[in-house]
């Protein structure tokens, strides 16, 4: 680690003096990818609205974390994410209401119940910095632990693509190609909600879902193929967390908005892009 | 001529020889509905099989409780060419292409590669280029393999879907024919290829179909569905039954 905060040190830019600014920086090259990756899959699987839900879920995750106590409170988020995401997607493939309802009403009773748990005495004021994020208050620590969740994302990652990929196409015929439909819908949104879980304390509540549908929806604008589509997706993504994290710097702004707004650029620049290209 | 009057020969004597697939008292109910219900297909190698019917009367259902993907009562039966139990047929499946994502970025190579092997196509080159060009070759489709699939013309994509499903070679051919989205040119290289498989291949073909001409003119064996089989036979047998007549209103060409 200290090999690399040295090296960041060297790099000519004022904004790299102050050790939570390298922190920072460090973070968004960690998280960026990771969600450059997803995001592929969870725009090609019209998966926006799940992926939203899933940061609701977590709040409620916390509450229960910090009420319960049995696990540390990263633990209890990640645990009763992934649980609250194979709920919904195993609800999803054994009901036959329609996907948006599932999901919606999943959604609004995490959010809800998460919030009466977290209000309960008056106690909601601590709990309010994980709406909006703070990347800057991050630790060495947890920029490991981010450093070895993208290791464990990439492997499953090659691991379970190509039955993903399949699956966005047509489900009747991935399941016609011996594809476990639950299993693979099961490991993707498990991972979409460890990812959401992990970094929703630096990103926010409310911001989280952009990062995972923007670099996706920006990439397929413009990608021609699936490498391009992973290639611009992670690009993009990277491009905008650090773009994003020097601007939040010099005008003293969110970093984790700032972040999405040039994401949201990207999006708009690439949407003009496609139009061109048409033509 | 005569290839296609020993694939008329009445279903049951042929098993000895030719393998044969057995669909056995097939019903789907979704809660209270009544999708369809006793139906009984026989199927051969080398023979196309064609199911008509109207909108709502089962037949793509039908096609997925064959896969096996929804609930259903019912058998599927399987024997292979020397008559023994074989258990489950290699099924290949051709979905209607219309409930297709096309806006992906997907071409047709990195669709072949994710189906025919297990390394991540987000990440490594392709290896198996050649044997994609060869199987896409089969189907009049080699040209594709570097368009997206939403670049594809609808019988283009279908061909390429056909090429997907030979993949590993099935002895039971499921495609379910969109209604509409493929050009006449298409549809006969379609039929071509169809003909093709049923000539060369060990394998049955089960065609969920639209287009009432060519089933008269390709189909060895026409079933008429509607909640469950209405009728069955060779299509002209099923063209002049008048139940086949009021159902489609109008009066289909035999052959």
């Amino acid at each position: 680690m200290d090999i690399i905060y040295d090296l960041l040190s060297m790099l000519p830019f004022d904004w790299l003096s102050y050790g939570f600014m390298k922190n920072a920086l460090l973070a968004v090259l960690l998280i960026t990818p990771l969600f450059g990756l997803l995001s592929t899959m969870v725009v090609s699987n019209r998966m926006a609205f799940f992926s939203d839900s899933l940061g609701h879920g977590a709040f409620t995750g916390l509450a229960l974390g910090a009420i319960l106590g049995i696990f540390s409170p990263t633990m209890s988020l990640i645990l009763f994410s992934v649980v609250f995401a194979l709920l919904i997607t195993w609800i999803k493939n054994n009901s036959t209401a329609s996907t948006d309802t599932i999901i919606g009403v999943f959604s609004s009773v995490g959010i809800a119940a998460g919030l009466m748990m977290m209000s309960y005495g008056g106690g909601f004021n601590k709990y309010s910095s994980y709406l909006i994020g703070d990347i800057l208050s991050i630790t060495q620590e947890e920029i490991q632990s981010l450093g070895l969740v993208l290791v464990v994302v990439l492997l499953a990652w090659g691991w379970i693509f190509n039955r993903l990929l399949i699956l966005s196409v047509n489900s009747s015929f991935a399941r016609s190609r011996g594809i476990s439909v639950m299993l693979v819908e099961g490991v993707f949104a498990a991972m979409v909600a460890v990812v959401v879980a992990i970094s929703i304390q630096w990103v926010g509540l409310l911001i989280i879902n952009s990062l995972l549908v923007l670099p996706g929806a920006a990439a397929r604008n413009v990608a021609q193929s699936v490498k391009q589509y992973h290639l611009f997706s992670v690009a993009f993504a990277m491009v905008a967390g650090i773009i994003g994290l020097v601007l939040a710097y010099y005008f003293n702004m969110a970093a984790g908005a700032t972040i999405v707004v040039i994401a949201a650029g990207i999006f708009f620049a690439t949407l003009l892009l496609k139009g061109k290209m048409a033509k | 001529m005569l290839k296609k009057l020993f694939h008329h020969a009445s279903s049951q004597k042929d098993c000895a020889r030719l393998c044969c697939t057995k669909i056995e008292n097939f019903g789907v109910k979704a809660g209270r509905l009544v999708i369809f219900e006793d139906v009984n297909i026989h199927v051969h190698c080398g023979q196309l099989t064609a199911i008509i019917g109207p909108n709502g009367a089962g037949k793509s259902t039908l096609l997925k409780a064959i896969l096996g993907e929804i609930p259903h009562t019912g058998k599927l039966k399987y024997t292979d060419a020397k008559g023994k139990h074989t258990g489950n047929p290699v099924i290949g499946y051709v979905p209607q292409y219309l409930k297709f994502d096309v806006s992906a970025p997907i071409t047709v190579q990195d669709l072949f590669a994710a189906c025919l092997s297990q390394r991540p196509v987000w990440l490594l080159p392709v290896k198996n280029r050649q044997e994609i060009i060869r199987c896409l070759s089969r189907v009049r489709a080699a040209e594709l393999i570097d368009r997206r699939l939403g670049a594809l013309s609808g019988g283009e994509l279908q061909r390429v879907l056909v090429a997907l499903a030979l993949n590993p070679m099935p002895d039971l051919l499921l495609l379910d024919e969109p209604v509409s989205g493929v050009d006449q040119n298409g549809l006969e290289i379609f039929y071509e290829i169809l003909e093709d498989l049923q000539n060369n291949e060990d394998m049955a073909i089960i065609l969920v179909s639209h287009d009432l001409n060519m089933v008269a003119r390709h189909a060895d064996q026409v079933v008429l569905m509607d909640k469950g089989v209405v009728c069955s036979g060779t299509s002209r047998e099923v063209f002049q039954d008048a139940r086949t007549r009021k159902i489609f209103g109008m009066l289909a060409e035999g052959r």
